[in-house]
């Protein structure tokens, strides 16, 4: 604790206009004041928003629901090879691999289940880092609502995704 | 750290300590000396190593337990010593027999043991021979065994079904008849909107002023430190979040720094940068949040709403940054997961002019109003010495007028380049933690422009791909990038075998992370040390005298964040 520069934050006691109060009410007044009227007449300042109407727009690396993305063929990218399942924190990802009929080198894998549990996921963008395939990225999707448990866990069709990959809400992808 | 030479070559130890203490000394990797000592001579060696003029140990940072089921002494508890005035520290080590868990309670030499070895207990089931209140803290009456035992499996739960919890042995006691009064017990939470979380207080009411207190913690509790031993040393940043929710940034930086620290690497210098300013953002959002939560406790809603703003625009940030707002997940072990976006620069300038008008509005609200002053001035008053004595760091230490910083005291992440000074209050009261995070805020801003004046270029994660990931455009395309890929993934990290101790000043203080590897791709062991839990221990403490409206105070001013309480 040698030569730490400090600085006190110590206050002297209250002046006599603090004490009955009417200087601190009168500044206090002020600034509620000024703030209603700058957003009743002047430059709104709102700070809130009024969802659902209107939403916040995310950045493109918002972590949101997971997508699986596919080749030109409509075929996914996905191999199987259990990257994002091992590098998953929260265990929520679930492959069963099965044999690409239509590999165009041999013993090529694709998956035959690929579920993820998103009540368990906990939206870490861990899996998009260990995709050596860019097989899986993160939409900004967020609001996400089950009626029950088991809908939560999402299969290959509710997570491949629909149309060219320009028209998905894209989140995060791999950066670097 | 500051001293070039080791401390165990500076200090003559053995003629410091009690002579006929059998020592094993040695310089651990991380600036701690290391002592080992048997359990017989454990007393002593602490009361010297903080009665000693030359050791002067005021601070007991930490105290936990590990376990090696494969040696002969299996448990082994490891405190760790740290002095103020001096700046050196210290990790005494002592092994324990399985057949006989036992040793001595530090609760005499620093109060700051008392929940520390509460927790051992729970965790490791070593007990602590002349403790006072030698319970479990963080789990529940219903849990059987100890979680963070190697031999537990950490799949297996148990419920409380029986709503009958914790009630304090002097709680049902009917009261003696030895006042006018008529005494009551009352609790105060666990799920109250005053408690910030879920934290339960019993008290003994003689009217309305409380004469007796106790807390019980563990709502929260997930075992933090049993998952993170399951996965990959990667894998645990996410959970890092979770401990300190309202400035996750802070908790991961630490994270990574310390593991770091056990593997000889450091971040590359812009991910330092970037790692400094989102930390100091992370610290005045946790400090809006904070005095936001006590000022509404208070009946100042107002201040709530003009905290909230600055608060949500940082929430932004992060999220541009990370993709993620309140589990931002950004850092990585080794620097960061990805740059910082183009337009970075320009909008921490703008959070810059942003944030300062916000504090001073709240400032014009609050700071002198009669009303907010005189429900804070005198209200939960610790001295100095007790402040250390119970393990304080961070702000609340500082209103008590110890200007104590990790920042200042042991740098890190190049902070001895930022020029910024450390806010001190003298009188140690609920007004004075206030003051004290008001000034912080403005000097967390002053660390950030400099920052971001000085924001270097460069990569911002280490080239080492033992460490981190390859880029992606050498994954897709080179066949070696590729296998670092593969390994680094499906093996981990291969961190060394060994311990550290690395600490950070988090929002609410000194968070420490002690560390043990095994060599393998999982943590060993992983010690939180929260700041919330030291300054939480001293709460019921300082409730008696109190009235219940000033306990609530008391209580926000402390900032109780359950996250990082419970783990």
């Amino acid at each position: 604790m040698r030569n730490v520069p400090t600085v006190s934050v110590d206050r002297p006691p209250s002046t006599l206009g603090e004490r009955i109060h009417l200087v601190p009410i009168i500044r206090g007044l002020g600034v509620t004041l000024r703030h209603f009227l700058r957003n009743l007449v002047g430059k709104r300042d709102v700070a809130t928003i009024e969802y659902p109407e209107v939403k916040r727009q995310y950045s493109e690396r918002l972590r949101g629901r997971h997508i699986l993305t596919t080749k030109e063929d409509g075929s996914l990218r996905c191999v199987a090879c259990f990257m994002c399942e091992t590098a998953c924190p929260a265990d929520c990802i679930y492959i069963v691999a099965e044999e690409d009929p239509n590999a165009t080198v041999e013993w090529e894998k694709k998956p035959l289940v690929y579920e993820i549990d998103l009540l368990r996921c906990v939206f870490c963008g861990f899996c998009v880092d260990a995709c050596p395939k860019e097989a899986i990225i993160m939409s900004r999707e967020h609001e996400m609502a089950f009626a029950a448990r088991p809908e939560a866990i999402v299969g290959i069709e509710q997570l491949r995704q629909k149309g060219p990959i320009e028209g998905e809400d894209l989140g995060y992808r791999p950066y670097y | 750290m500051t001293e070039s030479r080791p401390v165990a070559e500076q200090l003559p130890l053995a003629r410091l300590l009690p002579s006929d203490a059998k020592l094993a000394v040695a310089q651990g990797g991380d600036g701690h000396t290391v002592l080992t000592v048997d359990r017989e001579h454990l007393l002593p060696v602490l009361r010297a190593f903080k009665e000693r003029p030359e050791l002067a140990c005021d601070l007991l940072v930490d105290i936990c337990g590990v376990d090696y089921p494969g040696r002969e002494q299996r448990f082994e508890v490891v405190y760790h010593l740290a002095s103020l005035e001096r700046g050196h520290r210290f990790r005494v080590r002592v092994p324990l027999a399985e057949d006989s868990p036992t040793v001595p309670s530090a609760y005499e030499v620093w109060k700051a043991a008392d929940w520390f070895e509460r927790e051992a207990y729970d965790m490791f089931g070593i007990r602590f021979e002349g403790h006072p209140n030698l319970k479990r803290i963080l789990t529940h009456e219903a849990f059987q065994g100890h979680p963070l035992r190697k031999d537990y499996d950490p799949a297996r739960r148990w419920l409380l079904t029986d709503a009958e919890t914790m009630v304090p042995e002097w709680a049902k006691e009917t009261p003696g008849g030895d006042g006018q009064f008529e005494t009551q017990v009352l609790n105060l939470g666990p799920s109250h909107p005053a408690t910030h979380g879920t934290l339960r207080t019993v008290v003994r009411l003689d009217g309305e002023v409380i004469t007796q207190a106790e807390c019980e913690i563990g709502y929260l509790h997930r075992c933090f430190e049993k998952m993170a031993e399951t996965h990959e040393w990667q894998q645990v940043i996410p959970y890092t979040d979770r401990l300190n929710y309202c400035s996750s940034m802070i908790n991961g930086v630490g994270y990574a720094l310390a593991v770091e620290k056990m593997l000889g690497i450091t971040a590359p210098p812009r991910a330092q940068a970037v790692e400094v300013i989102l930390s100091e953002l992370s610290r005045i959002m946790d400090h809006c949040v904070c005095l936001g939560a006590n000022l509404v406790d208070l009946g100042a809603l107002t201040n709530f709403w003009y905290f909230f703003q600055p608060r949500e625009e940082i929430y932004g940030l992060l999220e541009a940054c990370a993709g993620g707002r309140l589990t931002v997940s950004y850092v990585r072990i080794g620097g960061l997961a990805h740059d910082v976006p183009e337009d970075f620069a320009a909008r921490v300038r703008y959070l810059l002019e942003y944030i300062p008008k916000f504090l001073d509005d709240v400032d014009r609200l609050v700071t002198s109003n009669r009303i907010f002053r005189d429900r804070t001035e005198g209200v939960g008053v610790i001295s100095a010495e007790d402040a250390v004595a119970w393990g304080w760091t961070g702000p609340c230490l500082r209103a008590s007028g110890v200007p104590y910083d990790v920042r200042k005291a042991h740098p890190y992440l190049g902070y001895e380049r930022y020029d910024f000074d450390v806010p001190v209050a003298s009188t140690g009261d609920t007004y004075a933690r206030y003051l004290v995070r008001m000034e912080e805020m403005r000097q967390s801003l002053r660390i950030v422009r400099q920052a971001v004046d000085m924001l270097p270029d460069g990569p911002v994660i280490t080239d080492n791909h033992h460490v981190a990931l390859p880029p992606k455009s050498k994954v897709y395309n080179e066949m070696e990038a590729l296998i670092w890929h593969f390994k680094l993934i499906f093996e981990g990290i291969r961190v060394p075998p060994g311990d550290a101790y690395s600490f950070t000043e988090g929002a609410n203080g000194e968070l420490g992370y002690y560390i043990v590897a095994d060599g393998g791709g999982k943590p060993y062991r992983i010690k939180v040390r929260p700041p919330c839990f030291a300054v939480f221990q001293a709460y019921p403490h300082m409730l008696v005298g109190h009235m219940i409206p000033d306990s609530i105070a008391i209580l926000g001013s402390l900032n109780i964040i359950a996250g990082e309480l419970d783990r």
